[in-house]
């Protein structure tokens, strides 16, 4: 596993999922049509499948990749700013977060055209933002953010959020019921409109968290000897936290509450490739979009012609593929 | 050299550090010794930055280290911990070379010259083979060697220890501490460390600071600190100081409570 290029490794297998997430669902489309659509050359013959590929899965794939990316990157930023191997997207209630806060601009208005799609991540963002700073604030003891505390917070804030998110669904009439299987992860949405919309806060955020890398590793070693070690640690910590939620955000926006990505994925690179957050962000970032668009997938050839909830899958199947990993692990240490 | 003047440090409303003055010369290794809870590491929290200070300065050729941002600091004054709950999964070289950050900007790109840094660190701890080790697989004894190697990376002229020796065992407190010392002279470093072990004190510092209750009770010459009225009035327990039966040192020898 050492001598390949991890990055060379991990971009093929992305690159597999998206060919797979373009050619696998209701209508497969077979390997010589996907080519020639691509290619952009598609004759009498495929025009069918160009239809399917450009206008549902492409978008599709483009959306599941995006948010892959956001959660596997951004929970290995909270696993690393937070020094917990529990922490993840949902931890601190950002997720949650940001979650009630796309639920809420779904309630006040469906969105039919790309202005209102924007309004969700939007909400969504400031969803997540409130969040973190409410944690924060309850989390605080004078002057100094304990970890502990800050967790215990997120989890207090999450179930609020998560309740709260649940009541407002359930006084729901009509439009708002569709957002319940976005909730558990499903594609509720289509088209190009949502990919565009939550490019300009997955760019900031995902260029944020990849910048972040060194900062996490002297992190690594608790606030003092960071301070200790020259790094301004309370805005480091506040721009990567900034950085995830924003990222965060973007995924939570149009692909729903997906778990376990944003936690397993940073464990699997960590062990496979090594700690140095340098090289961690960007592969996580890989792992997470190979590995939701294949959870996606499956998620539409399992029960097809049903489709499954994707956060369905990534339970059902990530589960069991991290116990696995877990077991093979022969270094232990590794966290 | 480090000139610590006149700190003063609370926790809440509660006050550890009374007034503190204290001076390392360059090339110099002073031990603070004290009871537990006296606030040696306070002091050593609150010299390198990391808790704010009530009063007082912490001096290098006239800079205020207090006053300067953090990665200035850091290219003035380096700390080695306790080596306890170190992130396991880095290895020894990338651990090291986290020493260089006060140098790096935020990207933390090395040049050749850091990783030269770095190598040279580790040669000065003898370390050098452990560099493509795990920190996670090393013994304690290890861990703080890469630990000052770690500190010796940042090139300042001070050095704060915070009980480096407790984890290590016989061989290890000695050669450590031989270490430290040859490093002081050699490089001219002023070195500061905290230690629980009188008889390390005695036999490895220049000079050694009795801290009880957050204040400096005395500070002197191994001999003129390390006297039966002074420690036993420090740690309430009859002590007695005897000639090291080989070598050039004092040993305190606890008596019954």
């Amino acid at each position: 596993m050492r001598r390949i290029s991890p990055h060379l490794l991990s971009l093929f297998v992305l690159l597999l999922a998206i060919l797979l997430s373009i050619a696998i669902g209701s209508v497969f489309i077979p390997p010589a049509d996907l080519w020639r659509v691509l290619t952009g050359q598609p004759p009498q013959t495929v025009t069918r499948a160009a239809v399917i590929v450009l206008t549902l899965r492409l978008p599709r794939t483009a959306l599941i990749l995006l948010a892959g990316a956001a959660l596997g990157a951004s929970g290995a930023a909270y696993q690393g700013v937070f020094r917990n191997p529990l922490a993840d997207p949902y931890l601190i209630g950002t997720a949650s977060g940001a979650g009630l806060g796309a639920v809420l601009a779904m309630s006040v208005n469906w969105p039919y055209t790309t202005a209102g799609l924007l309004a969700i991540p939007a909400a969504a963002f400031v969803g997540a933002l409130a969040a973190v700073f409410l944690v924060y604030l309850l989390a605080r003891v004078g002057k100094t953010v304990p970890t502990t505390n800050l967790i215990l917070a997120g989890v207090a804030f999450s179930a609020f959020a998560t309740g709260l998110t649940a009541f407002l669904m359930l006084q729901s009439t009509g439009e708002l019921r569709r957002a319940i299987a976005w909730l558990l992860g499903g594609s509720t949405f289509t088209g190009w409109g949502p990919v565009l919309v939550i490019l300009p806060f997955l760019v900031i955020g995902l260029g944020g968290l990849l910048l972040a890398g060194h900062s996490l590793n002297v992190l690594q070693f608790g606030d003092d000897q960071a301070r200790q070690m020259g790094l301004p640690v309370g805005r480091a910590r506040t721009l990567i936290l900034l950085a995830a939620s924003l990222a965060t955000a973007s995924a939570v926006a149009f692909s729903g509450i997906i778990g376990f990505i944003g936690l397993i994925i940073p464990h699997v690179m960590r062990l496979w490739f090594g700690a140095d957050y340098r090289r961690l962000l960007p592969l996580a970032m890989i792992g997470g979009a190979a590995a939701l668009l294949l959870a996606d997938v499956l998620a539409r050839v399992v029960m097809a012609p049903q489709e499954l909830p994707v956060g369905v899958v990534t339970a059902l199947a990530g589960a069991p593929f991290f116990v696995w990993v877990l077991r093979r692990a022969k270094n232990q240490g590794y966290w | 050299m480090l000139r610590i003047e006149n700190l003063s440090v609370s926790y809440g409303s509660r006050r550890v550090l009374h007034g503190v003055s204290l001076e390392v010369q360059s090339g110099e290794v002073v031990a603070l010794i004290g009871p537990n809870g006296a606030g040696k590491s306070t002091l050593v929290r609150a010299v390198s930055g990391v808790i704010p200070v009530d009063a007082g300065s912490v001096r290098t050729n006239g800079t205020d280290l207090l006053a300067l941002p953090s990665m200035q600091r850091a290219r003035r004054l380096a700390v080695v911990p306790q080596a306890v709950s170190m992130p396991p999964a880095f290895s020894v070289w990338e651990t090291v070379l986290l020493g260089r950050t006060p140098y790096l900007n935020f990207l933390g790109q090395t040049s050749a010259a850091d990783e030269e840094t770095a190598r040279r660190a580790l040669v000065r701890v003898d370390a050098l083979d452990l560099a493509e080790r795990r920190v996670g697989e090393l013994s304690g004894g290890e861990q703080q060697r890469v630990l000052l190697a770690r500190a010796l990376a940042q090139s300042t002229p001070i050095l704060l220890l915070d009980e480096p020796t407790s984890n290590l065992d016989l061989h290890y407190q000695v050669s450590f501490m031989e270490m430290v010392r040859s490093l002081a002279k050699q490089d001219h470093l002023a070195v500061l460390v905290a230690l629980h072990d009188l008889n390390l004190a005695a036999r490895y510092a220049d000079r050694v600071a009795l801290m009880v209750a957050g204040k400096i009770e005395a500070a002197g010459t191994p001999r003129q600190v390390l006297t039966p009225e002074l420690i036993s009035a420090a740690y309430h327990l009859p002590v007695q100081v005897v000639p090291h039966p080989f070598a050039d040192a004092l040993l305190v020898l606890p008596g019954n409570k």
